[in-house]
């Protein structure tokens, strides 16, 4: 017997439906769970304190400012890279043995756990140049951990600029490095900082790779050299060794509703920018 | 006998060592329009894309032979080539507007010039406009984005961001292949203006087109030039069997 066209449209129509709602609840019964046990210890004083006997009591003051100092420098440090290396390798070199093996480079970078990237860091950086365990370490090792993300995201956008736009910029006398900063850049913006803003929301949630290269203090960080401790990283101590668990929900709520908070900001900047430039 | 503005002798436009232009010898006069007619893959475009070395930028491409604007060769090595492309104007087919907003577009090469003085960018907006006779439908809508505006307009705007440039020579790629007859007329009629001061060079699918809005005609086939004559010539008596045969729609 044949199954009528009609009917595989609606087997079809319900069986998505039915997948996608099961992603959809994932999300929102992980979310849920966390800031029910979480948000009602979120107090004013949570967020303004440091921590007292390991976390059980006080608040994670120093970690909101370790999480985003080290997560901040980490993005200013991999974004200028990572869009000059985009820009090369789309405008400025022609496909060959040269593109192909830092495209192929990128793409194992982005392959390799993140705990690779951390005992790297640690070796290299902390021990080798002497940076200690600390917010440059950090730092330094998310800015290798994201770049691949950066670069292969801005490669794209730059991509999806039409060729036509480029024409159009030449034919008027624009040199290379004008058209590039003019018009490919420009155009290209949204795509790009969305690629920005995953890897500032992938360096905020990383744990292993900060754990062995800025290390877990619990005092705010005064210099660069400091040892800090992320959000995530606060987290995965106070539970994993049993020290508190409403005040690691409590964690877990805050980075969450941070993460949320700044992917709004992205976007509304983001979408202030291209009305700006779309006028 | 006064200089053509733009002789062409011997010139071979190849991308990957294949030939796409052959051996081409041609002037353009000072103000006339010169047609270029023939069916797809005679080698127009990319004889068209010579004429401002828009071609170097594929890596493929290579030539032979000279290209002589007022008497001097645009491929010797110190021909500043963002300079030879403000001077030869180039419109596209499609009509392609930067995402910004009418104004931008139009003062973009002027900025790429390093022209910064407002005064001067608005003087040259204006006439610019004017030219392509665009001038009353957009001059108070300078801020839209200028993608708003119709296929004919976006055509006709891409013209005036050539001429804000002041160019004396103008080269379009169909630009009238995606417009409607009045667009079309219009353009046309900007054409004619504005031969004047520029030499044209006008490379069209359309061979009604080609009789109307060109003083001289030039028949590519396959890369080659097969005769270049005056328009009324060409559509008449065309001195070459393969003209005619195109021109009466036997192949192309």
């Amino acid at each position: 017997m044949r199954v009528s066209p009609r009917t595989t449209e609606r087997v079809a129509v319900g069986v998505l439906w039915v997948l996608a709602s099961i992603t959809f609840s994932v999300l929102a019964f992980i979310l849920t769970y966390v800031l029910v046990h979480g948000l009602p210890h979120v107090t004013w004083t949570f967020l303004t304190r440091g921590p007292a006997s390991m976390g059980r009591e006080g608040g994670v003051l120093p970690m909101i400012v370790g999480t985003f100092l080290v997560a901040g420098l980490a993005v200013l440090i991999a974004a200028p890279i990572g869009v000059a290396t985009a820009v090369y390798l789309t405008e400025y070199t022609r496909e060959g043995r040269l593109t192909a093996t830092i495209r192929f480079g990128a793409d194992c970078l982005a392959g390799v756990p993140s705990i690779i990237f951390g005992l790297f860091g640690f070796v290299f950086f902390a021990i080798t140049l002497k940076m200690g365990l600390s917010v440059l370490s950090g730092s330094l090792t998310l800015a290798l951990m994201v770049l691949p993300t950066i670069i292969r995201t801005s490669e794209e956008a730059i991509r999806s600029v039409p060729y036509a736009f480029r024409d159009v910029s030449y034919g008027l006398g624009g040199t290379r490095w004008q058209t590039v900063t003019h018009v490919v850049l420009r155009s290209a913006l949204p795509g790009i900082s969305t690629g920005i803003v995953l890897s500032l929301g992938r360096s905020i949630s990383e744990t292993a790779a900060v754990m062995l290269t800025a290390g877990s203090a619990l005092r705010l960080p005064r210099s660069l050299f400091d040892s800090t401790r992320t959000l995530a990283l606060h987290f995965y101590i106070l539970s994993r060794e049993g020290i508190s668990m409403p005040n690691a929900y409590a964690t877990a709520s805050v980075l969450i509703v941070a993460i949320l908070a700044l992917n709004l900001f992205a976007y509304w900047l983001m979408r202030r920018f291209v009305a700006k430039v779309g006028r | 006998m006064q200089q053509p503005r733009i002789a062409i002798g011997g010139f071979t436009a190849c991308f990957n060592g294949k030939a796409v232009v052959k051996n081409l010898a041609l002037e353009v006069e000072a103000h006339e329009r010169l047609a270029i007619i023939g069916p797809s893959g005679s080698g127009k475009t990319t004889f068209l894309r010579c004429l401002n070395r828009l071609n170097d930028l594929d890596p493929s491409f290579s030539h032979s032979g000279k290209i002589l604007r007022d008497g001097n060769d645009i491929y010797a090595p110190n021909v500043d080539v963002a300079e030879l492309r403000r001077k030869i104007g180039m419109v596209y087919a499609v009509p392609v507007t930067l995402p910004w907003s009418i104004y931008d577009n139009l003062v973009y090469g002027l900025r790429l010039a390093g022209i910064r003085d407002k005064t001067k960018l608005d003087e040259r907006v204006e006439a610019a406009l004017r030219l392509a006779f665009l001038w009353d439908e957009v001059k108070d809508r300078m801020r839209e984005p200028a993608n708003v505006l119709s296929g004919g307009q976006q055509q006709r705007l891409c013209i005036a961001r050539v001429l804000v440039l002041e160019p004396d020579v103008l080269i379009l790629d169909e630009p009238c292949s995606g417009l409607d007859p009045i667009s079309t007329a219009k353009i046309e009629d900007a054409l004619v203006a504005l031969k004047a001061q520029h030499s044209i060079v006008l490379v069209t699918n359309n061979t009604k087109q080609a009789a109307r809005a060109s003083d001289r005609t030039a028949f590519f086939l396959l890369g080659e030039l097969v005769e270049v004559g005056a328009t009324s010539q060409i559509f008449t008596r065309p001195a070459k069997q393969q003209t005619s045969d195109y021109l009466e729609g036997r192949f192309g």
